[in-house]
């Protein structure tokens, strides 16, 4: 049964194993999501990430997933069939990593990977998915697609390949897109027109949008809400707009860390970690 | 300036094979000064930087360092003066090597005395724990592997430090860190340094006056308090800046 959320997610603990046991990379969280724009914030080893694969069942095996609830629209990700899994993976949710160069394949062309992606959840000849691919780079605001089409990612830029990245999961014209740091690689103008380019296109399709990233002033930004996650847990769950009168002081300390251009500091306030944010929270 | 500035390039081009990467590039930095390059991704201002350190064969130009010109094969006494800290702290450290090792080569290789006391030295100048100098790079967090790096490349006594995007691979959290431990150092050790980023609020964090590179030319020199007015005369370089505040929201 699906209540309108798109994405429910309550409890969720994640384990990975070491030689003592198991290290907990999220511990115990709950948020759901509609057809909006969700940042998901926090530093390196927050747990960002691990919870968005968690959602694509995408970790390996011998990571331990718990939850209370883990579903897409209605599906319990723990209890859906590889085949099932299949389906969501790339069909009904896209994945969109940090950096091109590694997520697509350099020894096919751009217009075979993306063709490869549409045919793979959709039916039709060789000739309409490269139509379709065409007609993708067109929407992902390539200005040449011809020549895109046939060139191999080691030919394109860092930008375009992230424009290429997300005509692939675009194809299967998913319900979710998660994007997990998708302009770190990136110029800064560059970042800004991928961001734009998928705000367009998530709100032109109605399609639910995940961001997961470090940098919270971008995060708040291009999304509707904002969970702020620190050592597996989440800090603090607010509206985007309302970012500026955050109240948890590792919200505050993210704000407050970076180097401004308007606003000259000597110092840049380092954040002080409160033993207390690691406590079980309810 | 009247001192005679401690690095100068005049007229540098950098060729690689047929492409014409950095062209006719000139500016000064002054004893203890703070320079940035700042540009896109092939702008090229790492290549400037790569150059200097003498890490790119193939160029031309005038490039001097505390008075001395610069050749194309640079002598050990170069290579003391002059380190290097780089974007990935992943990459630039050997894997095998615990910090240890990774602190002692520069000492063995410009036959620096008092190995163990100078190791202790630099792990403490940037607060690294005593713990961290025999564990391996993999041990280590990114900011910790930064630190690292920037030890490596203080240990020697150098007086030009030149930094290619040192905080880029990190979180924002432990870049306000590295940005304070470098904010420190260079007034301990009077270093003089090249930062080069694309981020322009890092660069108007630590640098007095900075430069900003378009298709391998400076299109423009300015003052840290005309890069934060906003009194830019490129159109490049106001795109940048108002991408940047745009981005700071």
């Amino acid at each position: 049964m699906s209540n309108g959320n798109l994405v429910e997610i309550r409890d969720l603990h994640v384990d990975f194993p070491n030689p003592q046991g198991f290290t907990p990379a999220v511990r115990g969280i709950s948020f759901s999501m509609g057809r909006e724009k969700l940042g998901i914030v926090g530093e390196s080893g927050s747990g960002k990430s691990v919870t968005g694969r968690a959602l694509m069942r995408l970790l390996p095996e011998a990571a331990r997933v718990r939850a209370g609830a883990l579903r897409f629209d209605g599906t319990d990700i723990l209890a859906a069939s590889e085949r099932q899994m299949r389906g969501l993976r790339g069909g009904r949710i896209g994945l969109i990593m940090q950096d091109p160069k590694y997520s697509l394949n350099p020894v096919m062309t751009v217009g075979a990977q993306i063709a490869e992606a549409w045919r793979a959840h959709n039916k039709g000849s060789k000739r309409e998915a490269r139509d379709a691919a065409l007609t993708l780079l067109e929407q992902v605001k390539i200005r040449d697609p011809g020549r895109v089409l046939d060139s191999y990612p080691h030919e394109v830029s860092g930008g375009m390949g992230q424009r290429v990245m997300i005509a692939m999961m675009l194809a299967p014209n998913p319900d979710l897109l998660i994007a997990d740091e998708p302009t770190s690689a990136l110029d800064a103008s560059v970042q800004a027109e991928i961001l734009k380019l998928i705000e367009d296109l998530v709100s032109a399709r109605g399609m639910g949008l995940m961001l997961i990233s470090h940098d919270l002033p971008l995060v708040g930004r291009f999304c509707d809400r904002v969970v702020v996650m620190y050592a597996g847990q989440v800090m603090e769950e607010l509206p985007a707009r309302d970012l500026h009168r955050a109240q948890h002081a590792y919200t505050r300390g993210l704000l407050d860390c970076m180097p401004s251009l308007s606003q000259k500091r000597d110092r840049l306030p380092v954040l002080t970690r409160d033993a207390a944010w690691l406590e079980k929270r309810a | 300036m009247s001192e005679t500035p401690m690095i100068e390039a005049a007229g540098l081009d950098v060729h690689f094979g047929s492409n014409h990467v950095v062209r006719d590039i000139a500016f000064q930095v002054a004893p203890g000064e703070t320079y940035g390059l700042v540009g896109e991704s092939g702008s090229g201002k790492s290549t400037v930087l790569r150059t200097i350190a003498g890490l790119v064969t193939g160029w031309d130009g005038t490039l001097r360092v505390a008075g001395q010109q610069l050749g194309p094969r640079r002598d050990r006494a170069f290579f003391r003066r002059v380190q290097m800290v780089f974007q990935d702290p992943y990459g630039s450290l050997h894997p095998r090597q615990t910090v240890d090792r990774i602190l002692a080569e520069p000492l063995e290789v410009h036959g620096i005395e008092g190995a163990e006391a100078r190791i202790a030295r630099a792990l403490e100048e940037v607060a690294l724990p005593r713990a961290a100098r025999f564990r391996y790079p993999h041990q280590l967090s990114g900011g910790q592997r930064q630190r690292v790096a920037i030890a490596r490349a203080l240990i020697a006594d150098p007086s030009v430090l030149l930094l290619d995007e040192p905080t880029s691979a990190l979180d924002v959290s432990v870049q306000a860190e590295v940005l304070n431990l470098l904010a420190d150092l260079r007034v301990a050790r009077q270093l003089t340094c090249i930062l080069v980023s694309h981020n322009l609020a890092v660069i108007g964090h630590l640098c007095g006056r900075l430069a900003v590179m378009q298709h391998g030319r400076i299109v423009e020199e300015l003052t840290e308090a005309q890069l934060r007015a906003g009194e830019a005369q490129h159109p490049h370089t106001r795109d940048l800046i108002a991408l940047s505040h745009e981005l700071e929201g």
